[in-house]
């Protein structure tokens, strides 16, 4: 096998025992024509240069690295949040659509189709094809259409055809199923855009590569700040783990940051009501790669819970179950309740609303002690709007 | 010799491959349902395990995934099922799944018992031929199982030739570019499967997705060595409470 690091899978997509292309011979040209344009497309000289435009003029980045000063005062460190919250549509989803809908219309594209989950990826995605003037089918599932209304109005308002998925636990597994059989269905014109590091080689470098935007940032921004680019931790939540994949990119072979995951642990890891994959999981195959899997001992997908639909998902990206298992990450976990304790605590100690995967980042800062010289970046992936209903619950 | 191989040695056209899910309608319809096949002309079984995300397929299989789960097939009780099949069932069978249920069986332990209890041959979409070569095959090799790969009117030349060089028993030709039990016409299908014809493949080719009733199964029988029916059977079973008249009647619709 090639040489791989944290960071670059093998030629076949694996990161150590995780990755590959599990996929039906119906899938097999697409993901082919990927695999073998994806690099040269993204490292195009012209390529880069309206991605690099559209991120800054469109997106609005970069997004600002702000020392969260009341919050490094209460937990007795030092705390930056990375503000993928500020990005237009309201997190870090539009980075990866953003690189996607450019590689598409290389790729002669003119139908795109995406899953999601809280509706974020949904709104990014329906978000650049207003922007291009192309056609946007978004599957969502039904559970998540009711439980993020505003996103869906919002995907609608877009110009957007939003398609529930009804089967399984009609949610973002589900959803990612129905997605890939249009694809199935449609070979010829459609590409579809992955919403996080999932999926068949070569999504989850693709849309690591797209979203490492975030620790490219990271690096220089603390460096003005502090004089140093390395902080000595960096956190993010996971659902299939695309913004903790593009906020650890360019630490990950850096080993003296520590990389710190959050998992949804939903009612408690072992409540049977949970969306924790490492602690749960074992290898297995889903939505075309090996990866980490909650599964039952005959191999069926089990259907997880998590209070936030980003993260209730039964999977991990295989990079993220490479971090896991050679033990180059720490894999933390909070539950629904203490994902939104840390939501009320955020927004009253520093003004931000975080989305409800966010505050799960944040919620474990109460278990895990840092020291009073520590350097500790969160990535706020995104904001707190389209949570409002559930955090008007809880008021 | 393979049974496959034997049966395509004695018989090259009209060849009827009927799929139905394991444990579907009933847990312990396996049988009967595979009894009631040969009796009315279906030339190989293909049983399907059934799996929590089935992303090759339709509506229809995947519904009879989810009531054959809900019955509580799993792997290991399909095996039991089998055990004493082959006293009884002559034609070759195979078995259709995904991988993961697969794996986590371990996919020696799960070779060597389906070989035990008389499975002839294997399909599995989402076994890329990288892994096949690389882990897979020899295993599957080791324990005398044909391996069929699909093709798909996407499939270029080259690669098809190459799916065949990997395949024995048959070559599984999807018909359109579709997941199980679409309704995409098959007009465009006789200019792919002459294409196939024309290569001189080392296996028999057997046409399945679309295949439906007599008129679809002629249309496939005419340029290929015959066809696989699955989502039409499966619909047929749905509420039957009599699996032999249900599958009497339906494959006389097909063979007449
Ligand atoms: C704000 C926010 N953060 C995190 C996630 C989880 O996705 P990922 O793990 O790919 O970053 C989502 C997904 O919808 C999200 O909307």
């Amino acid at each position: 096998m090639m040489e791989t690091t944290y960071q670059k899978p093998s030629a076949q997509g694996y990161y150590g025992k995780f990755g590959g292309a599990y996929i039906p011979e119906m899938l097999h040209r697409n993901v082919e024509e990927l695999q073998s344009r994806y690099l040269d497309i993204m490292s195009d000289a012209a390529f880069q240069k309206e991605f690099r435009a559209l991120l800054k003029d469109y997106v609005g980045r970069p997004t600002p690295l702000f020392y969260a000063k009341r919050l490094s005062k209460q937990f007795n460190t030092n705390i930056w949040l990375k503000r993928e919250d500020l990005c237009h549509t309201g997190a870090h989803k539009i980075n990866n659509t953003v690189g996607q809908i450019l590689l598409a219309e290389r790729l002669g594209k003119k139908r795109i189709i995406a899953e999601t989950g809280a509706g974020q990826h949904g709104v990014a995605t329906a978000t650049v094809c207003a922007l291009k003037g192309v056609e946007c089918i978004v599957y969502m599932g039904e559970k998540d259409i009711e439980r993020q209304a505003p996103n869906v109005a919002r995907m609608k308002m877009l110009g957007a055809k939003v398609v529930p998925a009804t089967s399984g636990s009609k949610t973002l597994k589900d959803a990612t199923n129905e997605a890939i059989r249009d694809w199935i269905n449609n070979p010829n014109d459609t590409h579809y855009i992955i919403g996080s590091v999932v999926g068949p080689h070569p999504y989850p470098d693709m849309v690591a590569k797209f979203q490492s935007v975030i620790s490219e940032e990271m690096r220089w921004q603390l460096k003005e700040h502090t004089g140093t680019d390395l902080p000595t931790h960096v956190m993010a939540c996971v659902g299939g783990g695309s913004n903790a994949a593009g906020a650890f990119y360019h630490f990950l072979d850096e080993l003296s940051v520590q990389l710190i995951a959050v998992e949804a642990a939903g009612h408690g890891v072992n409540s049977g009501m949970s969306a924790a994959t490492t602690q749960l999981g074992k290898p297995g195959i889903l939505h075309g790669s090996k990866s980490l899997l909650m599964q039952t001992a005959d191999g069926q997908v089990v259907e997880p819970h998590s209070i936030s639909a980003g993260l209730d998902y039964p999977g991990i990206g295989p990079m993220h179950a490479n971090l896991f298992d050679s033990g180059r990450g720490i894999f933390l976990s909070a539950t629904d309740e203490e994902a939104l304790a840390a939501a009320f605590e955020v927004s009253k100690l520093e003004g931000i609303i975080p989305a409800l995967e966010t505050a799960h980042a944040f919620a474990v800062l109460h278990n895990h002690p840092f020291k009073t010289d520590d350097q500790v970046i969160i990535c706020l992936s995104g904001r707190g709007d389209k949570d409002l209903a559930t955090y008007m619950n809880h008021l | 010799m393979s049974r496959i191989k034997d049966l395509f040695e004695r018989k090259s056209n009209r060849v009827l491959n009927v799929y139905c899910t394991a444990g579907y309608p009933q847990l312990n319809s396996t049988l009967d349902v595979m009894k009631a096949l040969q009796d009315n002309g279906a030339d190989l079984i293909e049983l399907g395990m059934p799996y929590s995300d089935p992303l090759a397929d339709g509506p229809v299989i995947q519904h009879s995934s989810t009531i054959a789960l809900a019955n509580g097939m799993t792997i290991e009780t399909l095996f039991a099922q089998l055990k004493d099949a082959r006293k009884e069932i002559n034609v070759p069978i195979i078995l259709m799944g995904y991988m993961n249920p697969v794996l986590q069986y371990g996919f020696e332990r799960f070779c060597k018992e389906a070989a035990a209890v008389g499975v002839d041959g294997l399909i599995l979409p989402d076994l890329p031929e990288y892994e096949f070569e690389t882990e897979y095959g020899a295993i599957i090799k080791a324990n005398g199982l044909d391996f069929i790969f699909l093709v798909t009117p996407e499939t270029s030349e080259e690669r098809i030739k190459k799916l065949d060089s990997l395949s024995t028993g048959f070559l599984y030709a999807v018909s359109s570019s579709s997941t199980t039990g679409s309704d995409k016409n098959m007009t465009d299908v006789n200019a792919y499967l002459q294409k196939l014809k024309a290569m001189q493949l080392n296996n028999p080719v057997l046409v399945g997705f679309g295949i439906k009733d007599k008129q679809t199964f002629d249309t496939a029988c005419a340029h290929a060595n015959g066809a696989i029916i699955g989502t039409a059977y499966i619909k047929a079973l749905e509420g039957t409470n009599n699996v032999a008249a249900t599958t009497k009647a339906f494959l006389e619709g097909v063979l007449k």
